[in-house]
């Protein structure tokens, strides 16, 4: 992001003024669609227990945001507003379909780990919401941002999601082992708590726990 | 005591606000009112049902739990040798031997549980700038007591962190955790490191390979009765020694007969609900029925009350399901409660060959249960209330 953030102030006609650029940075942190708006929790709990999956599916999941943010934002003045959600969700099917379908022919053994939850990626909460939220108010390229922004987003906190749990629950990241057989030879033992899902909760919820303490503006008042 | 109680008084002012030590007035206050009932007492509208303060009811618990963890460290010492094969005959050959060992295994769990759980208690108390607060005083000898005596020290220290942590500091401290926190301890380790806490290699400490270890409940899973084992060993579980308690298990729920002395002192100093501990013991036994009635497999078979015999439903029932804090506090309420888990209990461990100890995840779904269940029988008395109410209206 620092290419992004090291950007001259520009004037209103930029590529990347400064309200584009709040649109790519606010979802990684004041406005996270994982621990901030509290979006797409069940595939965070199901893919992270591997960095490579987790990787993959971050990529997957803000390519078809993005996408569909794009297209819907393109077609926003066309669509009736009763039968919207349908619309969206063609629009979403078809570029889940893609991107199983680029897995499948590229990234097989990453395909099968991941199962059902790249045709999943559809139900996924941050989708649907950006696509109601923004996109089917504001321009495509706007849109587009968006959705990149929020895939960053989502992609950030699976990737620290699943570096914990690889790490504690294997001992591993991406695949490589980083803990010493020494320390296993002196009792350590792979905390396997962090290989069920029930782990990832703890790990989200301290995720965002630490975020809040420092981010206190963030804190609601009583 | 004089003296200690003149020193505390002395060095009381350098304490208070003001004072030279005045950032350790929370160590100091926790000690001292460890050791002496406070003299402050509350004001205005408090109302005094009990004239024993928090610690002093803690204390209470802790001594129940005595005739439990003195058995322990005896049948964890007598476990070692059974399998070793000193010793043989009655229990008492070796038996400061047998203590000596126990002792040596069991004393360092305590203190790295306590050490760790106060720590972060005080740690957390300085830091909020309350009162420390005695909620660990019970938790920190639990944990020891539902554990197998070979657990690593490290993961006691790391499950106790995460249950004080997680189980009580986030829900804001003692008297408002939803969950357990022994318990919470337990099963954290339970499914971080299956293989520490369950299979039939760690009920008995530094015992050779080939000896079989597993408890009478795995027994009872696996063949339907925890007294046949096989016909070549002299391994078997007879109903006394499970009564007793000279059986392989975590180091606290063996022994039956000291969990009834712990239980009967709970009840006659009014501490321990002792509706919750009869009613958890009576839903595992109607469970146990049911199960005798459908008798598909050998288990459900298996005489209803052995279930008491075996594992920790008894501990649990007796120290775990009464905790005032995370229990139904209604009176119907507790009936409702301590029958689920019972039931409970024994169904999980009839059903689910993965988790031969019910009572665990039992009193945990108990404890998730028991608002919902005193929400409803609140407005159950409620809806009683006004209908009569309505109904004497209707009459005048």
């Amino acid at each position: 992001m620092s290419e992004v953030l090291v950007q001259p102030p520009a004037e209103k006609k930029s590529l990347l003024g400064k309200k584009e650029r709040k649109l790519l940075t606010d979802p990684l942190s004041d406005n996270n669609p994982v621990t901030i708006q509290v979006l797409g929790i069940c595939s965070s709990l199901a893919v992270t227990t591997q960095m490579k999956p987790t990787m993959v599916m971050a990529i997957s999941v803000t390519a078809v945001v993005a996408l569909s943010n794009f297209v819907i934002s393109l077609m926003r003045n066309a669509i009736p507003p009763r039968i919207r959600i349908i619309v969206q969700l063609t629009v979403v099917s078809v570029l889940v379909i893609l991107v199983d379908q680029a897995l499948k022919a590229y990234m097989y053994d990453v395909s099968k780990q991941l199962s059902v939850f790249v045709g999943l990626i559809i139900t996924n909460c941050i989708v649907m919401g950006r696509l109601e939220a923004y996109a089917m108010g504001n321009k495509p390229y706007p849109s587009l941002l968006d959705g990149l922004g929020n895939g960053f987003g989502y992609g950030v906190v699976i990737l620290t999601v699943a570096f914990i749990r690889e790490l504690l629950g294997s001992g591993k990241v991406f695949g490589f082992k980083v803990i010493p057989d020494a320390l296993y030879e002196a009792g350590y033992v792979n905390n396997g708590l962090m290989m069920i899902p029930a782990g990832a909760l703890f790990v989200v919820a301290c995720y965002i726990w630490i975020q809040r303490s420092f981010a206190k503006h963030l804190e609601e008042k009583e | 005591m004089d003296f200690l109680k003149k020193k505390i008084l002395e060095l009381r002012p350098d304490f208070e606000k003001g004072g030279k030590y005045a950032q350790f007035h929370t160590l100091f206050d926790g000690f001292a009112t460890f050791l002496f009932t406070p003299d402050r007492v509350s004001t205005g509208g408090t109302h005094i049902k009990a004239g024993i303060d928090l610690k002093r009811t803690m204390f209470f618990v802790i001594l129940a739990m005595v005739p439990s963890l003195l058995f322990g460290i005896f049948n964890v010492g007598h476990q070692h040798f059974l399998a070793l094969g000193e010793f043989v005959g009655s229990p008492m050959v070796g038996f400061w031997d047998k203590v000596l060992y126990g002792a040596i295994k069991v004393l360092p769990i305590v203190v790295v549980s306590y050490t760790v759980g106060l720590g972060i208690e005080f740690f957390v108390a300085s830091k909020k700038g309350h009162a420390i607060n005695e909620g660990f005083l019970v938790s920190g000898m639990l944990i020891p007591l539902v554990l197998p005596p070979d657990i690593p020290l490290w993961m006691v220290g790391l499950s106790t962190a995460f249950a004080v942590v997680f189980a009580k500091e986030v829900f804001g401290g003692t008297g408002m955790n939803v969950l357990n926190v022994a318990l919470t301890a337990r099963v954290f380790l339970f499914f971080a490191y299956p293989t520490f806490m369950s299979g039939d290699q760690v009920w008995i400490s530094e015992k050779p390979d080939v000896y079989s270890g597993a408890t009478a409940l795995a027994n009872a899973a696996a063949t339907g009765s925890p007294f046949n084992i096989s016909a070549d060993q002299t391994w078997n579980y007879s109903l006394q020694d499970m009564v007793v308690g000279l059986i392989p298990g975590s180091i606290g729920e063996t022994s039956k007969i000291a969990i009834l002395l712990g239980a009967a002192f709970l009840i006659l100093t009014g501490i321990g609900s002792g509706v919750i501990m009869l009613s958890v013991v009576l839903g595992a036994l109607l469970m146990g029925l049911i199960f005798n009635g459908i008798g598909l497999t050998p288990f459900m078979n298996m005489p209803y009350y052995l279930h008491l015999a075996m594992g920790g439903l008894l501990f649990g029932a007796v120290f775990m399901a009464t905790d005032p804090v995370t229990a139904a506090h209604t009176g119907t309420g507790k009936w409702i409660y301590g029958l689920l888990v019972g039931m409970m209990a024994v169904m999980i461990r009839v059903f689910n060959p993965a988790y031969p100890e019910g009572i665990m995840l039992a009193i945990l779904f108990g404890n998730v249960m028991a608002p919902l269940i005193d929400y409803y029988v609140v407005q159950a008395n409620i809806a009683r209330r006004n209908k009569r109410l309505a109904g004497r209206g209707a009459l005048a």
